[in-house]
């Protein structure tokens, strides 16, 4: 459309001089002191102004639940909608303004719960729209009902005696609705959650990123196991392409695959050395590698995959959508109402 | 030696057979070859849900009435002058309506002892007399139309799937039809088969040759055009018209058109018609749901998209809260809903009016939305259009009704001049000076459309109570009540633009017939019957129902009585209760069936003599 501005790209140098207090908007934020949001929240500032996009071709679209607050704290156009459909509203705005760059963000609830089917349509269909899940494994805003990703066994408001529900787990569910780009980062990480923000701007395609997002009312330290200074070299293994898997606090762990199945091996017992083990590959074509590194966060023997799963070239839906556009525009000609309206068997009265 | 050709001013007839049998192809094709004879026509598609229901049983019988007239007519008939029968099954669903005297061909080779029993027939109605009251052409259409396509020595199934097109070609010698747009249809119709072209233009010769052979027929029919009013004329549906209309809408708005739809029935025709104009930059995105194609098409609102999705009652009801956030982020968009009958799932292939009340009311909170209501066929063109120019002017969605009566029915179509259309003006926010996302309009209400992309409008808007003005969140209690009360006035106002309530007779009198929707060709035969008898009927049919006109209630009061016919329990006559106090007659019926103009009469009669 002629009303909008058509500078776009990326990793391009800047000119467009923008910092991240230009992405501020006046509102107060009143998430609760603590909470992982804030983290997510100023990592996305930060990057933004890195991406050489105006700063009126972003849009945050959201849904229900804390983290759905989201779009009232960016200086950017902003839509704060119904729980669970905000990937559905993206997509229309998409496929309205291919220009736009536009972003969900969305909690374990609203993605995963209500908001499901939408969620695996959109990874589906694959259009440039970036995804930020805010996984915090706990209904916060509505104060503390079990999740979809909540574990088995959790007490809760509504799970007195326990949650008997089989979680999610998001990472597996993108790769089986077909996402061409998956990553996982952590609140608690800032300097990697802006590395996998970029790498998500950058992909073309529909790009998923689980963050592991603390809430200290209601479930705090649901992911300390991952993210505390102590505990996390041993749980968390960072995925960089073309890499081995080396982890632990002193890079003295590894992974390497027996069949389908990731076993960790010591780099110092002479048996193995980095060239033995699991080189990370995010550009597989077949998504099964990246479903067996999105189990390893089920295996309590294994460490925690974070960075970029995957990441593939599909074609998007609005490009093929505005590639037929063209070509019937190309086909037929300029169109003429009159002779529309008018086709098919006519006859005349005189 | 030709036969007698007798002229008559209209005929009904009513193709019946078994959903797999080609009735809807057939009865389309004599509608089509009627109207460009230049008829006047009404049709009626009437057919099951279930796409091939069991072969030979009472629920598998598909029908398509088809009413055609050297005068202006408004309905497609009642009662049939002509039954065409392909099965045992068909004759019983469909002979009540049959006149006295009536033709009735049926297909004598399915009349067989299995076929009998699907119909629960103890014994041949062809053969033991119970049909004398009418004109029975038995004909052994499934041998004949074998002997026809002999030469082509093809499969018996495929030879058994020609009938139809027998039929139709005894059907044309009937009624003096040229083929002419038949054989063409055959052509187009199976160009990538050359053998069923040849095959149907043979059945299609054999049936007409064999009423012109036999002396089973002795008389044929002529119907002479129609007087109607001069312009060029095309025949379409309810359906086609509001596809045709919204990219009207998109032509003259110059918006590209989003269409989020999620297909059913009786509107999935919208989608499939749209889809085929990508090059009017129609972007047309088949949802995962029903919500995703409310809320796509909020997307494409809220970007500056001429927005439009389409749907049927139980899609309005998962759209609901999409709507509502719609309403209070004051999208322009325009929801379109072909009613069929419910509750739930309901008669999905049957027509009905009953989701007035949920355009009304079926949100959270209070969220009124324009709603406007198309007549006929042909109406739905310009009322979709009237639709998508009062959601842009008001910013605001408004709810489009049809039924799957007018989506289905078809009727000629004078096309109108592309440069007639009222215009609709766009005005995106530009100006970041004098821009607050709901700063209203003095004079519409309407807040500013500021879309992403525009510099220096960046803006936050969402499902939360806003500000006035600013849009910024805020749950103080006279700012809630203050937005709400703007919000029903915005919609309120757009009765100060609507034009005068046309009166059809008297502006005062006896009874006044109040219509909306697809009753209006019954109530306007009805009230023409009436009038010509010198009653002192006069009828208004109301588009804008929400709001409703401002003279409504100064017209109801200049009658003594007041009659709402409609195809529900009484929805419409309770809002016309509430809001005038007159003791409007309710006149429901819910049987998934259009109203016969014989049923008004009879009911205006009724009021008429209980005064």
């Amino acid at each position: 459309m002629s009303t909008q501005a058509t500078v776009t790209g990326s990793n391009g140098p800047t000119e467009l001089k923008l910092s991240k207090r230009d992405f501020e908007s006046d509102q107060e934020v009143r998430w609760c002191p603590g909470c992982g949001d804030y983290s997510i929240l100023a990592q996305v500032q930060r990057t933004l102004p890195k991406l050489n996009n105006p700063k009126e071709n972003y849009v945050f679209v959201s849904g229900i639940g804390c983290s759905s607050r989201f779009p009232y704290y960016m200086d950017t156009y902003g839509f704060h909608t119904i729980h669970g459909r905000a990937p559905a509203i993206a997509t229309g705005v998409k496929i309205t303004n291919p220009e736009l760059s536009v972003w969900v963000a969305t909690g374990d609830g609203d993605a995963l719960s209500i908001g499901g089917n939408h969620f695996i349509h959109l990874l589906r269909k694959n259009l440039d729209i970036n995804l930020i899940l805010f996984n915090n494994r706990i209904y916060g805003l509505t104060k503390g009902q079990y999740s979809p990703t909540s574990e088995v066994g959790k007490v809760t408001k509504s799970t007195p005696f326990g949650s008997i529900d089989h979680p999610f787990n998001p990472v597996s569910m993108a790769v089986g609705a077909g996402a061409t780009f998956i990553a996982r980062a952590m609140d608690r990480d800032p300097a990697h959650l802006q590395t996998v923000i970029q790498k998500a701007h950058d992909h073309k395609g529909t790009s998923f990123v689980e963050v592991f997002q603390n809430c200290n009312i209601f479930n705090d330290g649901a992911w300390a196991k991952y993210t505390d200074k102590q505990s996390k070299p041993d749980n968390v293994v960072y995925l960089e392409h073309g890499k081995p898997l080396v982890f632990g606090p002193n890079r003295e762990k590894g992974i390497r695959l027996d069949g389908f199945k990731p076993v960790v091996v010591s780099l110092t017992n002479g048996t193995y050395s980095e060239d033995d083990l699991l080189i990370h590959d995010e550009a597989q074509p077949n998504s099964t590698y990246a479903y067996i590194m999105s189990h390893m966060m089920d295996d309590p023997e294994l460490p925690v995959p974070v960075g970029v799963f995957r990441s593939v070239e599909k074609v998007c839906y609005e490009d093929a959508l505005m590639g037929q556009v063209e070509a019937a525009k190309k086909r037929f000609g300029k169109p003429d109402l009159q002779a529309l309206l008018e086709s098919g068997d006519t006859w005349e009265v005189k | 030696m030709s036969k007698p050709v007798e002229s008559l001013p209209e005929v009904t007839i009513r193709f019946a057979g078994d959903s797999g049998d080609g009735m809807q192809l057939v009865g389309g094709e004599l509608a089509n070859t009627s109207a460009l004879s230049g008829n006047d026509i009404g049709v009626f598609p009437d057919y099951p849900a279930e796409i091939r229901a069991p072969m030979g049983t009472l629920p598998g019988v598909s029908g398509y009435q088809l009413h055609f007239s050297s005068f202006d007519i408004h309905t497609p008939g009642e009662q049939y002058d002509a039954l065409i029968a392909m099965n045992p099954a068909a004759l019983k669903m469909n002979i009540e309506n049959l006149k006295a005297n009536g033709i009735l061909i049926a297909n004598s080779d399915a009349f067989k002892d299995r076929n009998l029993q699907l119909a629960h027939y103890d014994e041949n109605p062809l053969e033991n007399g119970s049909l004398d009251k009418y004109q029975l052409f038995s004909v052994n259409m499934t041998e004949l139309t074998s002997k026809a396509l002999e030469e082509l020595s093809l499969s018996s199934k495929v030879v058994d799937r020609c009938k139809n097109f027998f039929a139709l070609g005894m059907v044309f010698w009937l009624y003096n039809r040229t083929m002419d747009h038949a054989v063409g249809l055959i052509k187009a119709k199976f160009s990538k088969r050359p053998e069923l072209v040849d095959a149907n233009l043979l059945a299609l010769k054999g049936g007409y040759s064999y009423c012109e052979m036999t002396e089973q027929f002795a008389t044929s029919y002529e119907v002479k055009p129609a007087k109607l009013p001069p312009g060029k004329y095309r025949n379409l549906t309810g359906n086609t018209a509001v596809a045709l209309g919204a990219i009207a809408a998109g032509q003259k708005s110059g918006l590209p058109l989003f269409l989020g739809s999620y297909p059913i029935t009786p509107a999935s025709d919208i989608l499939h018609e749209l889809s085929k104009y990508k090059h009017f930059d129609v972007r047309t995105f088949q949802a995962e749901d029903e919500i995703a194609a409310m809320c796509s098409t909020i997307g494409a609102a809220y970007s500056g998209a001429l927005a439009f999705t389409t749907t049927s009652g139980p899609g309005v009801a998962l759209k609901g809260e999409a709507i509502g956030l719609a309403i209070t982020t004051e999208l322009p968009m325009v929801v379109c809903n072909v009613q069929r009958g419910g509750p739930s799932t309901g008669l999905p292939t049957k027509t009905e009016q009953a989701d007035l009340m949920q355009a009304f009311y079926g949100r959270n909170g209070e969220a009124p939305m324009p709603i406007i209501a198309a007549s006929r066929p042909s109406d739905c063109f310009e009322t979709i259009y009237e639709a998508f120019r009062l959601a842009i002017k008001y910013m605001t969605p408004v709810m489009f009704l049809s039924d799957g009566y007018i989506a289905n029915g078809a009727e000629p179509w004078m096309v109108p001049k592309v440069d007639n259309l009222a215009e609709i003006p766009v005005a995106f926010a530009k100006d970041p000076e004098s821009y607050a996302p709901f700063l209203r309009d003095e004079k519409t209400l309407a807040r500013p459309w500021a879309v992403p992309g525009t510099p220096g409008l960046e803006h936050r808007i969402g499902g939360l109570e806003k500000q006035a003005d600013t849009g910024n969140v805020s749950s103080d209690p006279r700012n809630h009540e203050y937005m709400t009360r703007m919000r029903a006035e915005k919609v309120a106002n757009i009765a100060n633009e609507l034009p005068a309530t046309k009166i059809d007779g008297a502006d005062s009198g006896d009874v006044l017939v109040v219509g909306w929707g697809s009753t209006a060709g019954a109530i306007e035969t009805a009230v023409e019957h009436q009038q010509a008898r010198g009653k002192s009927v006069s009828r208004i049919h109301i588009r804008y129902l929400n709001p409703l006109p401002n003279d409504l209630g100064k017209i109801l009061g200049n009658f003594k009585h007041v009659l709402v016919p409609e195809m529900n329990s009484g929805q419409f006559v309770n809002l016309l209760r509430a809001k005038y106090l007159v003791p409007a007659i309710a006149f429901g019926k819910v049987q998934g069936l259009p109203f016969y103009s014989s049923e008004l009469e009879a009911k205006i009669d009724e009021i008429l003599e209980s005064k």
